[in-house]
């Protein structure tokens, strides 16, 4: 492989690593703060490129009652984001209140969460399905896609554009995380769950705002996606998300930083992998790799072993 | 007396169903549905095993129902059958009848090697760690059948139908579901040896607590080798047997929502149980063919009757208890001397 193909693959690496790293976080969010594996998170992530798809329709004029004036793409851009952000981080939060608060107020075991979260990710695929269909919908185009040559790899704006919102995604959900006072309610409550709500901190509150977090980053990436690979359909994010998922395990579950190397490095493998051999062959030595990684450091990158007292 | 009546009940069932079968009393399509329920029984009692028993979280049962189901397929193929792939038959097609056990034993033999792919990382690795490895695990069969063109590769394998026929020349028998029932029979009573063995009780002091039982001298290692090699290949068997209901496999079949199916199985059923993982599974297989009509909404509405259990009774129909522990006077029909733990 020649330098300028490398740097090729290394930019869509990134890029397919973004995806990855952005819904991966939602599941490492989660995870940190109830030890809960939300199951359903790929298909939040799903559900919210399609909200993003309806409002990018509805603002460009395709439905009965139109915007009295016509918008700029760009702009129309930026409002589908935001709102995409809001309502499906409203969407995770009413998952979080109708189907795993009441498990969790009658402390009932954290699998039975999970298998919850599994047949909610169901129900979303497949009433998605029913709902709207099996045909396919494209997302419009938005952005304008240039494409420049730099040194013969071609650099397009929208793969920057990812990249690039990934990377100020995870400064951001680091600072909150680390220095603000909700993000030091989460990582108390990872570590002490009984104590928590004896310091007076609504440990509930933080719940919701880490699903609302969560959830908006799963709609980041589902519009990020759809404007990258203009295709939606139902079972889109099943795949992915498991994928997310073995990105967020393999940086160490309940990691900020974890979850961004893991969808990177899970990213590169697959490109790399698919770069030299057979296309077909990249889930197989992706997950292997995964399977050997995981046998020698049983607790991802960043993952710290919890120590068990006698 | 008591004892062999559980024995003695599932026997009569046994002969009932064949003799149905045979004299044409109920028909192919209620046949087929029988079998689905054995081989989904043999499925969710041998991932209680992992999930309720030991208190891990295998989510990749489907991949060592894959490897189960291509071994048996492609030996039986290959031994009694004229296929495009592998030529004349090896052996001679009547020899089918005596030897399909032994293939079928092969293909769990098979997965339960596979098994130990999960089984060693399992003595370092817990909990939602080891989830992602029996994941892993499942992705890694699914993708590796897909990558072997010589058994179909994503195309899928065929010709198993074959064998079934050449077994019902020697011997005019519904061959299919004499081996389910068969083989549910074999699984239930291993299950319920194991776990009630002294030996066994090992694996439930490794869910209940495994530092404690470390130093009560169980060797945890070997414990979690036996729970996972047992547990797949009897996974790989129900494979074997999937197979040769269907006649046609292809590696789309044995992906995460197969897992999930029997995932949902055992929780519905209860963890730690192996009565309600039975009910479970025939409940759920009857309750999927029933809403067979509403389509796609059926995947809708049959979470959603799932979720409103989990809300109302988290803890499965029978939550580690048996049915005998439900209806104690069940106790007076059944080997008491059994359960005096």
């Amino acid at each position: 492989m020649d330098l300028q193909s490398f740097f090729q693959n290394l930019l869509n690496a990134l890029q397919w690593g973004s995806f990855y790293a952005l819904i991966a976080l939602g599941y490492t969010l989660v995870y940190g703060v109830l030890l809960l594996i939300n199951f359903a998170h790929g298909d939040i992530f799903m559900v919210g490129a399609y909200i993003s798809f309806f409002i990018a329709t509805f603002f460009l004029g395709q439905y009965a009652f139109a915007l009295p004036m016509a918008l700029p793409n760009t702009a129309i851009f930026a409002i589908t984001l935001v709102l995409t952000m809001m309502i499906t981080a409203g969407f995770g939060v009413t998952l979080e209140r109708v189907a795993y608060r009441p498990l969790r107020r009658k402390g009932a075991s954290r699998l039975y969460v999970v298998i919850t979260a599994l047949m909610c990710g169901l129900i979303l695929e497949n009433g998605n399905l029913a709902l709207l269909g099996a045909n396919r919908r494209s997302f419009p185009e938005l952005l304008n896609n240039t494409v420049h040559v730099i040194g013969g790899v071609s650099v397009s704006s929208v793969k920057i554009l990812v990249i690039i919102t990934t990377i100020v995604v995870f400064l951001l959900l680091e600072t909150i995380v680390r220095k603000t006072k909700l993000g030091m309610a989460m990582r108390a409550i990872s570590y002490d769950r009984m104590a928590v709500p004896l310091m007076g901190i609504p440990v509930d509150t933080v719940i919701v705002f880490t699903f609302a977090l969560g959830s908006s980053m799963a709609a980041l990436a589902g519009v990020l996606f759809a404007t990258a690979y203009p295709v939606l359909e139902p079972y889109m994010g099943a795949l992915v998300g498991w994928k997310a998922f073995i990105a967020a395990v393999l940086g160490g579950i309940g990691e900020i930083r974890g979850a961004f190397v893991g969808g990177f490095l899970l990213g590169f493998v697959e490109i790399f992998v698919a770069a030299f051999f057979p296309s077909t062959l990249r889930d197989l030595i992706a997950f292997s790799i995964l399977l050997i990684f995981l046998s020698v450091k049983p607790t991802g990158i960043f993952g710290v072993a919890r120590t068990t007292k006698i | 007396m008591r004892r062999f009546t559980s024995v003695s009940l599932y026997g009569l069932l046994c002969v009932l169903l064949i003799a149905a079968a045979q004299g044409q009393w109920i028909d192919a399509y209620v046949q087929i549905i029988i079998m689905f329920i054995g081989i989904n029984i043999i499925l969710s009692t041998s991932l209680n095993l992992i999930n309720g028993y030991m208190g891990e979280f295998s989510v990749g049962h489907a991949g060592f129902m894959a490897v189960g189901a291509y071994i048996t397929s492609v030996l039986n193929v290959w031994f009694f059958t004229s296929s495009k792939v592998f030529g004349p038959p090896l052996l001679t097609p009547s020899s089918a009848v005596y030897l399909f056990p032994v293939t079928l034993l092969l293909g769990g033999v098979g997965a339960a090697l596979v098994g130990l792919l999960v089984a060693v990382p399992s003595f370092r690795t817990r909990g939602d760690y080891l989830a992602i490895i029996t994941l892993a695990v499942n992705y890694i069969v699914k993708s590796s059948i897909e990558n072997i063109q010589a058994i179909g590769g994503a195309r899928g394998f065929m010709g198993m139908q074959n064998t079934v026929n050449s077994m019902k020349e020697s011997w005019n028998l519904p061959w299919a579901l004499v081996w389910v029932l068969v083989m549910v029979g074999a699984t239930i009573w291993t299950i319920y040896r194991f776990v009630n063995s002294t030996y066994g009780k090992g694996i439930i002091a490794v869910r209940d607590d495994e530092i404690a039982a470390e130093i009560m001298s169980v060797d945890t290692q070997r414990m979690k080798l036996v729970a996972f090699m047992l547990s797949s290949g009897l996974a790989g068997i129900a494979g074997g047997l999937f197979a040769h209901v269907l006649g046609y496999i292809n590696p789309g079949t044995f992906t995460i929502m197969k897992s999930t199916e029997v995932l949902v199985m055992v929780y519905l059923g209860g963890m730690g149980s192996l009565s309600g993982s039975v009910l479970s599974a025939i409940a759920l297989t009857l309750v999927l063919e029933l809403f067979r009509p509403l389509q796609v909404a059926k995947w809708v509405v049959v979470p959603l009757l799932l979720i409103l259990l989990m809300l109302f009774r988290p803890e499965g129909f029978l939550g580690h208890r048996e049915l005998s522990d439900v209806f104690p006077r069940l106790r007076r029909w059944f080997s008491p001397q059994e359960r005096q733990s």
